[in-house]
């Protein structure tokens, strides 16, 4: 039976590839930094290919190089959805290398990160413009999501044309408030997780494969 | 008198929409910068496009320095689906970014608070 199971199953995932109309699509995770896109990309990686995609840190901007994941298929009713996850570094307006001197870096590394993390930014922008076929926005779910950075860059999603859902991340944390997120953006969707824990990622893929496949 | 001449002082620019028109998206950019990084605050009649936003991310993030420009901050009312004009309004041309703008150096602007309809800063002198 299990057999079985597994042959109908690979037989059904080649089929799949080969009927696939396109390569597949490019989504591109963003959001503020410290939302959690790198633990997110992390559990997506590891949940169907074993793989990570970069190092994860309290210490804002860590990923300062959009990192790609190539070739995850995601299985949701029978049906296998193939994406390539760009994880990017967390997009502001503003970056002050004595941010960094707080989390006990010393002058010389801080401003070496902060010039990095400003190449991240404007890498991350491009990206967006350029390269990527729908977007993953993360928010933090336990801080204000009216903020610039998040207007704008929704808005920015939105002027491309973009299928966009939005992650509610850290539903772990005390503060957590979902239905203020939902309030912000009441044009798209909402899905509430934590990805540092692992909750409610069935939802999480169903979604990615409804928008996404 | 400039505002060097008005000590401690923050100068304001106000840009009208029909100046705005007349430039191309790096010109707007550069305006923008050009003002923010002497220390002034810039308030646009009517704020960028998206894909102008976008640029003016990407520019200031090439023009950070330490100890000199740390950035900008800027504030528009969010974007909501009441003023979507949808795919066929941006298509004929139908704007919904038509949003009163403020610019200013990131150290110099602080957000207090920030809705759907309201946008309340403190701006400080350098």
């Amino acid at each position: 039976m299990g057999l079985l199971t597994d042959l109908r199953t690979s037989v059904s995932r080649v089929i799949d590839r080969v009927f696939s109309d396109s390569e597949p699509k490019r989504i591109g995770i963003y959001g503020p930094p410290n939302a959690g896109k790198t633990t997110l990309a992390n559990r997506i990686a590891r949940d169907w290919t074993g793989d990570a995609v970069g190092p994860e840190s309290h210490i804002p901007h860590e990923t300062r190089r959009a990192h790609r994941k190539e070739n995850i298929e995601i299985e949701r009713n029978e049906k296998v959805v193939s994406i390539d996850i760009v994880d990017t570094p967390g997009v502001t307006t503003k970056v002050d290398y004595k941010d960094f001197l707080d989390h006990d870096l010393e002058k010389d590394d801080a401003v070496r990160r902060s010039r990095e993390a400003t190449e991240g930014v404007a890498e991350a922008m491009h990206w967006l413009r350029e390269d990527v076929d729908g977007v993953i926005y993360v928010l933090d779910s336990s801080r204000d999501p009216f903020t610039q950075v998040n207007t704008m860059l929704i808005g920015i999603i939105e002027s491309q044309d973009l299928p966009v859902l939005i992650f509610a991340n850290k539903t772990d944390l005390e503060q957590a408030n979902v239905q203020r997120i939902g309030n912000a953006f009441p044009q798209h969707e909402t899905v509430p997780l934590s990805a540092l824990e692992g909750t409610n990622m069935d939802e999480v893929y169903d979604r990615i494969a409804e928008y996404f496949g | 008198m400039t505002s060097e001449e008005f000590a401690g002082g923050v100068q304001i620019d106000m840009i009208s929409s029909a100046r705005m028109d007349d430039l191309a998206s790096m010109e707007k950019v550069r305006l923008i910068l050009d003002g923010v990084r002497d220390g002034n605050i810039v308030i646009l009649e009517e704020g960028l496009s998206p894909s102008e936003e976008s640029k003016l991310i990407e520019v200031t993030m090439t023009e950070i320095s330490p100890d000199e420009f740390n950035g900008i901050e800027i504030e528009t009312y969010p974007h909501t689906k009441r003023n979507d004009p949808g795919l066929f309004g941006r298509l004929i041309g139908k704007q919904s970014d038509k949003k009163l703008t403020v610019i200013g150096p990131a150290n110099q602007i602080e957000t207090l608070h920030k809705d759907e309809n309201l946008i309340s800063a403190l701006i400080s002198r350098q």
